[in-house]
């Protein structure tokens, strides 16, 4: 039992208006949590551009990355963020299947942004310990990943609990949803910024 | 002042905690345990940097490197600077105070994540005594608490990954911690207490959170990348490998400057809380004082390059740094004349919270003028790096923080024991505790000024009076911790009791009994909305005898 | 608060005297070593400054906590709190306005200072002073000539040095007469032009007599320049944390007359040598 829920419980038990207002604020948590994980994102950026300033790469070591699979991995995030939102709106009105339809969608998208990753990683010129922009570009690309990793494996989590029924998470109980969505919109900006950082800059 | 008639309720939680003295050593998720939880292993790690400072200070009362050898040398200062700031000063001035006092302030039961907070407090014994037995494994860090690469990638890994280790766990909770303080101020406030009606300690500690989840996650990132160039032998900081070293100096710095203002934010809002106490006076200028630490907030982000002043930064970024840096004279001045305004004309009772109150504001001023003239580059470039530095911030976080905390303990330990600590005893700390600082840190001013390098085990012997005193005023700073240990451990059992408020004050954890139930308050929590109103109350005061509190929550 | 006259008079007073002690104190007490560069004259005007405003600034409220703390003891067996005085707004303006209007006068002398210095000038190598340069390549600035007018007669006689810094010790070049020293030998009053690089970690030069000090950042050459003013022997410190023997990487500056400097230099160089 969370302790918010013992303290609902015990607004029950004195009646007292006072003991009403224990507001859920496991989501301005979250936000605010995401915020740092954010500033860890930014400063991971502002090497990157410091470098870019600063560390010009001799002519021979300047490379191409090539545009169409991160386009790709774009879309698909962008689409992901849809289908979660989806899932979200059926939990709501009650449709635990299309819930949990959606929610593999997603999942399946966040697998496949996974893969193709790979695919990039492996088809690409430069490795970790190249240069600093090589370095970088695989701290950056590699960090996010893990965040799309863990994003999945709690979008996989939340389609467990929103079967039906046995699940945890239902109309009356959307938090767990909401959380993995809302840690899954950000994973999802912070792959277009670094979109536009690394590979249109 | 409004105080709401409590109704004696049951409480649920308090029938799930651990009960008696096994809860403090229990995962347990009451905030005033995690408080204590955390007061007390700071101290201990407090005892632990104390031991390796005697241990520099020996080493240094020769010229020579005799003590220790060279390369353990930099271990300990490593581990003394890391331990300090670290496992000391940002867990008991964020971590033990604010837990405690936080959730009274703002009249809620606990903290608004409970469980989250009990795995903050978890998470710094382990990362303490890694660290600390990395020097037993194979030497600790030895590159400073700085961890400059590329000497931080060349030195042994082993010890220098476990500092990486242990400071991102550190970090980690540091992260928790300012995640739950404001969520618990701005989301759990007591219906009715409008955020301009909250004791300044809440000001303080939103502020300091805000600065902990901006800027400690850049050092997360940064530390990663360290680790990468030790362990994969990328390049991002190492110059041989096409990397920049001045890249990582800014990173750092992005968080460890604010990090300064996260060890003395937390300090200036206790102090705000004690002086209006013992002076029997309002707090002055209470919304300027406000503004004044959002002020710092936000030009703390602005100054890091201040600490790079050397590295050959462009001069207009040199400039802008300077200025910058002054500025934050500006709002610590009002904060430091307000409290001033504050004692005048109080009625001063001259306990051991004050004593230690008012030294502060004494070495504050010392060190915030050194750090003011250090923010001048053409200062700086001469006394960069020097013991003038080492004086300088010695004088802020001890003569600052560490004498805020002892304050702080003077004048809330009858609210965690129910019991009083010594006077006589604690104003003998005090005056051994100021002395032996005055006299260790003064004459490193004139050391680094004349010419000795922090961070050496060796130096010109032309220096070597001047350091021996130095080290005497270390050896009576330790000294001094004796009486303090002697009064916390017998009063806890012996001490005369304290009653609910002993203090007679108006905020409101003294508005329980002491210490406070599991709950904080047998009933709804009182609403206080004006925790400094000192004076107005004089003539309710005048009929009651001295020692009974002029207020209490119980009646 | 209205204050009587004579209160207020003594409050100037006090003021006055604070002004006075502590400015005596900032120009008359002596922190540092001998200035043995033009840079260190003009050092040591900001430090008597700052040491001045710093000494009024300090004492002032010191005194005010200490006679608070005295004044406004509460007395044995009185009862009862002090004045519910909370806001001042004419002094709160005033407590901001006064740092702020020193602030602003601290930093716009020390630009001042810095820009005598040299520390503004845009750094201009010349690239016939120093041998091993390659041209694309960047240098970082430390600090100009100094307060020395840099007209190019100055620049052209002006001392090149290459100096590396390598784990644990100070390597001097000369490039005219390609002398290699443990020490550095500078006539003086000549412009010294320093090429600063390191080999391994971060180290720094610092001689405190010059009041210089310049981070040698691996990857990252550097240039410093100063003016000896005193003949003496000095120390050369390295001030940033390098290893183990940190502590014991230093050299000596040797600042002599032109002649002397001369001697060393002739005895030295590999191209009179060669020559005689
Ligand atoms: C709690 C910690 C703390 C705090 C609060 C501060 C506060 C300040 N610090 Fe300090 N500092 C450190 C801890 C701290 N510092 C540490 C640990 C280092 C060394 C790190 C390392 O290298 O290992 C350091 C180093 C350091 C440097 C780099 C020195 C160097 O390495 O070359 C500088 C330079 O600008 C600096 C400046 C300042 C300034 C301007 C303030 C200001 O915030 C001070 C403001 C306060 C006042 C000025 C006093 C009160 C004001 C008045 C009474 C009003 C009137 C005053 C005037 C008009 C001047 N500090
Ligand atoms: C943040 C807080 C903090 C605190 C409180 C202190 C406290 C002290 N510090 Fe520290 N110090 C730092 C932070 C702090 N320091 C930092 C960040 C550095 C820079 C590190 C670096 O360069 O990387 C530094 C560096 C530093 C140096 C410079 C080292 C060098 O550059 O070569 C010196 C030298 O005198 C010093 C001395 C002291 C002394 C004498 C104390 C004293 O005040 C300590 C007093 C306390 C005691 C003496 C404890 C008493 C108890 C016992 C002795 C009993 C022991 C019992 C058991 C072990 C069970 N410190
Ligand atoms: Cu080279 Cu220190
Ligand atoms: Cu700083």
């Amino acid at each position: 039992m969370t302790t918010l829920e013992q303290s609902q419980q015990k607004s029950e038990v004195t009646h007292s208006p006072l003991e009403e207002e224990h507001r859920d604020v496991r989501m301005f948590g979250l936000a605010t949590f995401l915020i740092a994980d954010g500033m860890t994102f930014a400063g991971f950026f502002a090497a990157y551009l410091t470098y870019k300033a600063v560390n010009p790469l001799l002519p021979d070591a300047i490379y191409e990355v090539e545009l169409p699979l991160p386009t790709l991995n774009t879309v698909l995030l962008l689409i992901s963020s849809a289908t979660f939102h989806r899932a979200g709106k059926a939990l709501h009105n009650n449709q635990a299947t299309k819930c949990q339809r959606w929610l593999l969608i997603t999942a399946g998208l966040g697998l496949a942004f996974l893969a193709s990753q790979m695919v990039e990683y492996f088809t690409l010129p430069f490795g970790l310990t190249d240069n600093v922009f090589a370095s970088t570009f695989y701290a950056l690309t590699g960090f996010h990943g893990l965040h799309v990793t863990l994003g999945t494996i709690m979008i996989l989590i939340v389609w467990w609990q929103s079967r039906s029924p046995g699940g945890r998470i239902t109309s009356q109980n959307t938090f767990p949803l909401e959380a993995a969505e809302l840690f899954w919109h950000f994973v999802d900006g912070i792959w277009v910024v670094l979109f536009i950082i690394l590979y249109l800059l | 002042m409004t105080i709401s008639i409590p109704e004696k309720t049951n409480s649920p939680i308090g029938n799930l905690q651990p009960k008696g003295w096994f809860r403090y050593f229990s995962f347990s998720l009451d905030h005033k345990v995690i408080g204590l939880q955390y007061l007390v292993c700071g101290f201990i790690f407090y005892l632990i940097g104390g031991a390796l400072a005697s241990a520099i200070r020996i080493e240094l009362t020769s010229p020579i490197s005799d003590f220790v050898p060279r390369d353990v040398y930099n271990q300990i200062l490593t581990l003394h600077g890391t331990i300090m700031i670290f496992l000391w000063i940002v867990p008991v001035v964020n971590g033990a105070f604010g837990n405690y006092l936080i959730p009274f302030y703002v009249g809620a039961r606990d903290m608004a994540f409970p469980r989250l907070n009990a795995i903050a407090f978890w998470m710094i014994p382990p990362a303490g005594l890694l660290l600390i037995s990395s020097y037993f494994i194979n030497g600790s860090a030895q590159s400073g608490w700085t961890a400059y690469p590329p000497l931080s990638i060349t030195t042994p890994a082993a010890g220098q990954l476990i500092w990486i280790l242990s400071v991102l766990l550190l970090g980690g909770s540091s992260i928790f911690g300012g995640v739950n303080f404001i969520a618990t101020i701005l989301k759990l406030r007591r219906p009715g207490l409008k955020l301009m009606q909250m004791p300044m300690y809440c000001w303080a500690m939103l502020g300091t959170s805000i600065l902990i989840v901006l800027s400690t996650p850049v050092l997360a990132g940064t530390l990663i990348l360290l680790s990468f160039d030790i362990v994969a032998h990328t390049g991002f900081f190492n110059p041989s490998l096409g990397g920049n070293a001045v890249v990582y100096q800014h990173l750092f710095w992005f968080y460890s400057h604010p990090a300064v203002y996260i060890m003395v934010l937390p300090a200036f809002g206790l102090v705000s809380e004690i002086l209006p106490v013992h002076s029997r006076k309002p707090l002055f200028g209470y919304s300027t004082m406000v503004y004044s630490i959002m002020t710092i907030v936000v030009l703390g982000f602005l100054v890091w390059a201040h600490h790079m002043f050397t590295s050959g930064t462009p001069p207009w970024m040199r400039l802008f740094f300077t200025i910058a840096t002054s500025f934050i004279a500006v709002p610590t001045g009002i904060k430091f004349f307000n409290w001033v305004a504050t004692l005048w004309g109080g009625k001063i009772t001259l306990n051991s919270a004050m004593l230690f109150s008012c030294g502060f504001i004494v070495n504050f001023v010392f060190g915030g003028i050194t750090g003011v003239a250090l923010a001048q580059v053409p200062f700086d470039i001469h006394v960069h790096d020097t013991y003038f530095v080492v004086a300088h911030f010695h004088y802020i976080v001890y003569g600052g923080s560490v004498f805020v905390i002892f304050s702080s303990i003077y004048h809330w330990y009858p609210k965690f024991t129910g019991r009083m600590l010594n006077e006589n005893l604690g104003r003998f700390h005090f005056a051994l505790t100021f002395i032996g600082f005055n006299l260790c840190f003064a004459p490193q001013h004139w050391l680094g000024l004349n010419g000795m390098p922090r961070r050496v085990a060796e130096y010109d012997p032309q220096f070597q009076f001047v350091n021996q005193l130095s080290s005497i005023g270390a050896l009576i700073m330790a000294i001094s911790t004796l009486p303090f240990l002697w009064n916390a451990i017998h009063s806890a059992f012996k001490g005369s009791i304290a009653g609910d408020n002993p203090w007679a004050a108006l905020t409101p954890e003294w508005l329980t009994s002491s210490p406070p139930p599991v709950e904080n308050w047998d009933g709804p929590a009182p609403l206080v909305t004006k925790p400094y109103g000192y004076g107005v109350q004089t003539k309710e005061a005048e009929t009651q005898s001295g020692n009974e509190p002029a207020i209490n929550g119980d009646n | 608060m209205v204050l009587p006259k004579s209160s207020a008079l003594i409050i100037l007073l006090i003021v006055i005297g604070l002004v006075i002690g502590g400015t005596w104190i900032g120009q008359n007490i002596n922190l540092l070593p001998i200035d043995a560069s033009t840079n260190a004259s003009v050092y040591d005007e900001l430090f008597k400054v700052l040491f001045s405003i710093g000494a009024i600034l300090f004492f002032g409220i010191t005194g005010l906590v200490i006679y608070s703390l005295i004044r406004f003891r509460k007395k044995p067996g009185e009862l009862g709190d002090g004045l519910p005085i909370a806001d001042n707004l004419p002094l709160e303006v005033f407590w901001t306005a006064v740092p702020t209007i020193v602030i602003l006068f601290v930093g716009l002398y020390s630009y001042d200072i810095y820009d005598r210095m040299g520390g503004m000038q845009k750094l201009q190598i010349n690239q016939h002073d120093h041998s091993a340069m390659v041209s694309e390549q960047k240098i970082w600035g430390g600090i100009g000539t100094g307060s020395i007018e840099p007209t190019t007669q100055n620049k052209a006689t002006s001392l090149p040095v290459e100096v590396t810094a390598l784990q644990f010790a100070f390597l001097f070049h000369y490039p005219k007469g390609d002398i290699l020293s443990g020490e550095l030998h500078v006539p003086v009053g000549q412009p010294v032009s320093m090429r600063l690089e390191s080999k391994d970690v971060i180290h720094a030069f610092w001689v405190p007599q010059f009041r210089i000090k310049q981070d040698i950042i691996p990857g990252q050459p550097t240039m410093l320049n100063f003016t000896p003013t005193k003949p003496g022997r000095y120390p050369i410190i390295c001030a940033e944390l390098c290893g183990p023997y940190h502590g014991g990487m230093r050299s000596s500056v040797i600042v002599e007359e032109p002649n002397k400097y001369q001697e060393w230099f002739n005895s030295n160089s590999k191209e009179s040598l060669t020559e005689s």
